[in-house]
């Protein structure tokens, strides 16, 4: 890092209401709302503070209704804010799901560009966290797959910020996934300034040349602890956070697919038509002949993530990427 | 203990009817008998309920109460986890499982603990859902229980299309659903009213108007005068009701149950309460409500009102206590059942998600069988 720039300890939750402060601050235009976005700051305190430092005009609770969150944040962005809406979690999303796909992600093309929608959602995904039903799903595929819109998944407490804060400078729609396990879990040295992460570019983590391991938000933790267990194998993995679900970075998976010819993806979504199945594609479509092992999805079970009983047999652990990351670099 | 609620059909109310034409929710009227001392406010409306029946209803309030605290205290220790209470909205769901029959639908959301156990749900179950074991949403001695619906105001909805069901099959029975204040800003609240509404479909929409959405304080969710009104434009009756006040919201139900099973179709009660915990454990109302706010709320508790109104009839005689000790070792026996209900094995993870189970899933099991076996020869 540059000499001079003031760092602070931030969780992921700290990074963001860091960026949400750094535009709210710089941009008159952004507005923040969702249910208990404003006064209480969030069920999980990541707008907290805002709407005592920006006022209840541009910080606020909306009524209890998903669809008119993202509906009226529609109509908002079409005529000259930047709103920056929250859903309260991701199995709470789906009421609003008819906005995105059938109006925020079409409104420029159906307009022929005469109107941008400059908006983002953003909501907590993810299990591990012994929830009840509709707390823990990973429904990055469902709107990845809805084309107009772009999704982000961040990792770290630094990519937080500053992939929020493309996010929010991007003038399309981004749908803006937070890893609630690792809202607090991991503490990063941060930049105090403004900085952003361009959308659409994964990260090397970690280098290696055995096998290409990729994941990203909570599941990047437990793929650096798998790594660990395999390097003790003798088996040298080369981590990638995608950190952009859509636009997906092709060429940097390609690239290292290349050079290992295995591939391992890791995902808490139910496999069947997943982001795992996406990059499958990739890789065979841009690497086919680099492959020297069948490419490997550890992901969610095609089931619904259990109740917490049941969540550890769903969830992916360590060993489970451990046990596939050394059966895919021994075939 | 509590399944035992039913009281006699010759229940009559002296009042002749349509108590609800009486109390027009446009002139923001509310419907209350007793008042916070426990004083009958409106002799004509007081429904001609034998002492038994009061004294039964008391009790079962009290243990929905006992149960609840217990519950979360639970959480509190780490053997249950997320939990919603009730504490203060005892009164409505009591009263309400005075008429609810045996054959009657119920479509709860999650703060609904005291109609689920008058309709015999088992505290059992309760506590096992509320475990992490999907294992308590299977009603073994309850009829006609939907599972708690978590999406707000989704299974308002249900009750709606139960209701066509139960019309289209000629049955003698009620759809009965209950959501938040907060759930009535969602589009599936006008959506399950206007179609209960065109379909003339005998469903009891109860909204329990507790203050609050979590943190965000009801007056922020609508401009409307009240809730109760919402109903009118959907052409079908509403009436904002004393929800802290047994009597009240008896004869409220009364009517609503009447009209249901005579053809007369759907109603909305909005019952007036106040949520005195959290919204579920995690949650901490300190953040965004008054010590003075809740203390005031205080005054109109459902339990201290209905006590009042017994001990100034002379009714009440049971040594409380002994009796809060009695219902503490069964709910505690109940959640000893819970809590050795057994391991939770892989099978459950996948064997309900279809009746025909397709090919890939079994195959997901059994990879995940191998993984297993293969974590088991490492150690």
């Amino acid at each position: 890092m540059e000499g001079e720039q003031k760092m602070s300890v931030m969780t992921i939750v700290q990074a963001i209401n860091n960026a949400l402060d750094i535009k709210l601050e710089e941009d008159k235009s952004i507005v923040v709302y969702g249910e208990d976005t404003g006064k209480e700051g969030g069920v999980f305190r990541v707008t907290e503070g805002l709407q005592k430092k920006y006022g209840i005009e541009r910080v606020f609770d909306s009524p209890l209704a998903e669809s008119a969150i993202v509906g009226a944040g529609l109509g908002m962005a079409l005529s000259g804010l930047r709103p920056v809406v929250e859903l309260q979690f991701d199995g709470f999303t789906y009421p609003a799901f008819n906005q995105v796909i059938s109006n925020v992600s079409r409104m420029h093309n159906r307009s022929r560009g005469m109107y941008k929608v400059p908006m983002v959602i953003r909501f907590p995904y993810g299990g591990g966290i012994n929830a009840l039903e509709h707390h823990s799903e990973s429904p990055e595929a469902l709107y990845a797959h809805i084309p107009g819109i772009k999704v982000v998944i961040p990792s770290t407490p630094h990519d937080a910020k500053g992939l929020l804060i493309a996010a929010i400078e991007s003038d399309d729609p981004v749908i803006f996934m937070e890893p609630k396990r690792i809202y607090r879990a991991i503490k990063q040295e941060v930049s105090d300034e403004k900085f952003s992460i361009p959308l659409g570019k994964a990260k090397v983590l970690t280098e290696g040349n055995d096998v290409t391991l990729v994941a990203f938000g909570a599941m990047i933790r437990e793929c650096q602890k798998a790594i660990i267990m395999a390097k003790e194998a003798g088996i040298s993995v080369e981590l990638i956070d995608l950190r952009t679900i859509y636009p997906i970075d092709k060429e940097t998976i390609t690239d290292s697919i290349k050079k290992t010819g295995r591939f391992v993806i890791v995902a808490e979504a139910p496999e069947s038509f997943s982001v795992g199945a996406e990059l499958m594609a990739i890789a065979n479509e841009e690497a086919f002949l680099y492959l020297e092992a069948p490419p490997k999805r550890v992901m969610g079970f095609d089931t619904i993530v259990p109740l917490a009983k049941g969540e550890p047999l769903y969830m992916i652990t360590p060993e489970r990427i451990f046990y596939e990351l050394e059966r895919t670099a021994k075939y | 203990m509590i399944s035992n609620l039913k009281i006699p059909e010759k229940t009559i109310i002296k009042q002749p009817a349509m108590i609800f034409d009486q109390f027009d929710p446009r002139e923001d009227k509310i419907l209350r008998i007793i008042d916070n001392e426990g004083e009958v406010i409106n002799k004509e409306l007081m429904p001609d309920l034998d002492d038994e029946t009061i004294i039964k209803a008391y009790k079962s309030m009290l243990y929905a109460r006992v149960a609840d605290q217990m519950a979360v205290s639970f959480q509190r220790q780490g053997r249950m986890y997320t939990y919603p209470p009730i504490l203060g909205q005892e009164a409505i769901q009591i009263a309400a499982g005075q008429l609810i029959r045996e054959d009657d639908w119920l479509a709860p959301a999650f703060r609904e603990l005291a109609i689920m156990m008058a309709k015999g749900v088992t505290l059992k179950e309760i506590f096992l859902y509320y475990m992490g074991n999907e294992h308590g949403s299977k009603f073994s001695k309850a009829n006609h229980v939907l599972p708690i619906c978590v999406p707000i105001g989704s299974q308002l909805l249900h009750a709606t299309g139960i209701g066509y069901s139960i019309k289209y099959q000629k049955k003698d029975e009620v759809a009965f659903t209950f959501v938040g204040d907060g759930g009535t800003s969602e589009g599936d609240f006008s959506e399950a009213l206007n179609f209960a509404g065109v379909w003339n479909v005998p469903v009891i929409f109860t909204i329990q108007n507790n203050q609050y959405a979590i943190s965000v304080p009801v007056k922020s969710q609508t401009k409307s005068v009240n809730l109760a009104v919402k109903a009118l434009g959907f052409g079908i009756p509403g009436i904002k009701v004393d929800g802290n006040d047994f009597f009240a919201m008896y004869v409220a139900y009364k009517e609503a149950f009447d009209n249901a099973r005579a053809g007369k179709g759907a109603t909305l009660i909005e019952a007036l309460t106040y949520r005195k915990g959290a919204h579920t454990t995690s949650d901490d109302p300190s953040k965004y409500r008054t010590k003075e706010e809740e203390q005031e709320w205080d005054k109109t508790d459902p339990l201290v009102r209905l006590k009042k109104y017994m001990d100034k009839k002379g009714i009440w005689h049971e040594d409380e206590e002994k009796l809060i000790e009695e219902y503490k070792q069964e709910i505690d026996n109940q959640f000893t059942e819970a809590e050795n209900f057994g391991a939770y094995p892989l099978d459950d993870v996948f064997q309900y998600m279809y009746v025909d189970m397709p090919e890939g899933l079994k195959k997901q099991k059994a990879d995940y069988e191998l993984f297993q076996a293969w974590k088991e020869s490492r150690k």
